[in-house]
């Protein structure tokens, strides 16, 4: 590569506000997703998890988006497959960890949920449930209430494009869109609903079109674009900042693993589609790029791989340790106790 | 004391606690410009705008899980259903969401939303239009569901409704709106989720009912007192969670046991207070427990006939009254 090559693809990330250290954090918290997705797949396989459900190939967007956001002041509705998007928002892997163990101390559910519905208010991370679509009437109630309050707070919600069949998703961007709530409406399309096609899904051929019959910019990324993908939220973020609604952004993203622990892949899709799909991974083409513009050398590739190898061992032995929740608490908290 | 139609009884209690807490909003079909196909909106719009005051879209799925996000992030919506036989697309969002968000979340998120819905048979509403909803959502544990008979409760226990940390389904039988009238007092006051409120005082017989059913229970109750017949009136103003004490200790009393509701009769809320009788009294008990409730078919009918054919009556409870005493 010529060094001005270089410098022209270099100038793509600070050109768009990012430092260098932006995109070194960024390709962590990648790292750190994709980590702590083949830890929790390897302990269900060896009999520590019941299930999981994750998110590998969906890291590179899900980080992007989350990048414009205030973590302490902006709110995030999140999916089964958000663990990135958690993991900027502040949980950490030990958090959702101790939800993959069902431990008492699991700060999402005490134990009480499936793996992967996480949330709680420290983090502005609304609770998941398991019914898909429902969650973006909830995005619109919170922006809306943000605005009423006058809190400034932007929300983020997500689904995968199989959730956009849902009657409720529909009515949320009809009444996002009426209010000019402060509101990211996310679609991480994989083209795969459990097994079902894009295809038999929907007859646009992009989700994004949809946001014109609703009065709202939409837009599409190439998940595997990490930075177009940042650039994209950025200014629905913005935009939502100023008080002129929302934005639908749809994520196109490769889903690298089955739909859950419960699932074959290999039974629905062919060798070729895999392959395929994994020359999409984000994880790789983020680092390809950095490693282009000189943002990540040798050491600190390993400085950070060594990170997250130790920052996913000790998670591990902290969520393993951690007691199960007692019986008699599970007759708790049906309504608010005392007074 | 002022009295008050049912309605208005409904309209003031928005109107106070619109004005007493600034997190209170309304959201629901016609509910601004019109002030509510019933009238219990009437006036809000005016005094609060359009940001407290939200005429939605016609979509009920949204109406409550919007609200479920507003609750979420501090404010108090009170969701209105234009009627009952409209809440149904809103189920999920209502069961799953609303009625687990404490629970599922180990008490880290509180989801104090007020669902309002105009329930029941008046005269010529038909299939879509009177429909009892109570049983479906009253099986919900983490909702709390009422159904206020009097002016005086409608007020109280819709401002408890609304100062409540979990989710409340407000039932009003829309028979009622007009036709019943009460004692209001004009100040703040508060009526309690929770505890049923017997009626009238009787020896001969204990009967169970809420809303439109408890006015017809207790003109039954008249008409049998002229023959002898001395029946105690219960009026289960809250169906969950159940005061179940009130209903045993009136067994206890009459040793006799008459439950009365519009809905369809098979697995009818009252068929959840006769197995706790069954269960809890069961040696308190003189005769069988007997049911009044509307026969199992689709819905209301509509011509007059058929409608009479369906509906609960005092006539028809005062008939179950005589069986039950003659047992």
């Amino acid at each position: 590569m010529s060094a001005e090559t270089k410098a022209t693809v270099t100038a793509r990330h600070r050109g768009l506000g990012l430092s260098d250290q932006d995109v070194q954090d960024m390709y962590y918290y990648i790292v750190l997703a994709r980590a702590l997705d083949d830890r929790m797949w390897v302990l269900q396989r060896a009999g520590k998890a019941m299930f999981v459900i994750s998110g590998a190939g969906h890291e590179g967007c899900q980080v992007a988006a989350m990048w414009p956001l205030d973590k302490r002041r902006d709110w995030l509705v999140p999916f089964y497959r958000s663990v990135a998007a958690c993991l900027v928002k502040g949980m950490s892997p030990a958090d959702l960890l101790l939800g993959l163990f069902a431990r008492a101390t699991d700060p999402s559910s005490g134990g009480r949920q499936m793996p992967g519905h996480y949330g709680h208010p420290r983090w502005k991370i609304l609770s998941t449930s398991s019914p898909v679509g429902t969650q973006y009437p909830h995005a619109v109630g919170i922006a809306y209430a943000a605005k009423l309050r006058k809190t400034g707070e932007v929300t983020m919600v997500s689904v995968g494009e199989g959730g956009t069949s849902e009657g409720d998703w529909h009515e949320a961007l009809n009444f996002g869109a009426i209010h000019k709530c402060p509101v990211l409406f996310i679609v991480e399309n994989n083209e795969l609903a459990i097994s079902v096609p894009l295809r038999k899904q929907m007859a646009v051929e992009s989700v994004a079109l949809r946001a014109a019959g609703y009065g709202m910019p939409g837009v599409r990324a190439d998940g595997s674009d990490v930075l177009e993908c940042y650039r994209v939220a950025r200014e629905a973020y913005d935009r939502a900042r100023r008080g002129e609604g929302p934005t639908l952004i749809e994520y196109r993203v490769p889903r690298l693993g089955s739909h859950s622990s419960d699932d074959q892949q290999e039974r629905y899709r062919s060798k070729e589609e895999l392959e395929q799909v994994r020359r999409r991974d984000p994880l790789q083409t983020f680092r390809t790029y950095l490693e282009s513009v000189g943002v990540l050398g040798e050491a600190k590739l390993k400085e950070i791989t060594d990170r997250v190898r130790r920052e996913i061992d000790q998670a591990t032995d902290e969520a393993d340790r951690a007691p199960l929740p007692d019986a008699a608490s599970a007759a708790r908290h049906v309504f608010a106790e005392g007074d | 004391m002022p009295e008050l139609r049912y309605i208005d009884a409904i309209n003031q209690a928005h109107h106070e606690e619109m004005l007493r807490d600034e997190r209170v909003l309304v959201m629901g079909e016609d509910v601004g410009r019109k002030g509510g196909v019933f009238g219990a909106t009437m006036g809000l719009l005016e005094k609060f705008g359009e940001d407290r005051v939200i005429d939605t879209p016609l979509a009920e799925s949204s109406i409550a899980g919007v609200a479920v996000g507003m609750a979420c992030n501090g404010l108090l919506p009170i969701a209105e259903f234009q009627f009952a036989d409209f809440i149904h697309p809103a189920f999920d969002q209502i069961v799953s969401e609303a009625a687990r968000m404490r629970y599922r979340s180990n008490n880290a998120f509180s989801c104090p939303v007020v669902f309002r819905a105009p329930y029941g048979a008046s005269h010529g509403t038909a299939l879509y239009h009177s429909q009892s909803i109570e049983a479906f959502y009253a099986h919900v544990p983490g909702l709390k569901v009422v159904a206020p008979a009097t002016p005086y409760d409608a007020k109280g226990m819709l401002k408890a409704a609304i100062r409540d940390p979990d989710p409340v389904l407000f039932l009003e039988h829309k028979r009622m709106y007009r036709v019943v009238k009460g004692e209001v007092p004009d100040g703040d006051y508060t009526v309690p989720i929770g505890p049923s409120a017997v009626r009238r005082q009787g020896k001969d017989l204990s009967v169970f009912a809420y809303g439109w059913m408890l006015h017809e229970s207790l003109a039954a109750a008249d008409a049998a007192a002229a023959e002898g017949i001395e029946a105690e009136v219960v009026d289960i103003r809250t169906l969950a969670p159940l005061d179940r004490g009130t209903i045993l200790t009136s067994v206890a009393k009459t040793n006799r046991a008459l439950i009365v509701y519009e809905d369809n009769s098979f697995m009818g809320y009252g068929a959840e207070i006769a197995a706790l009788i069954a269960e809890h009294a069961f040696s308190d008990l003189d005769a069988p427990v007997m049911r009044v409730a509307a026969p199992d078919v689709p819905g209301v009918p509509f011509a007059k006939p058929l409608e009479e054919w369906f509906v609960v009556t005092k006539d028809k409870i005062a008939a179950a009254m005589r069986k039950l005493a003659a047992y």
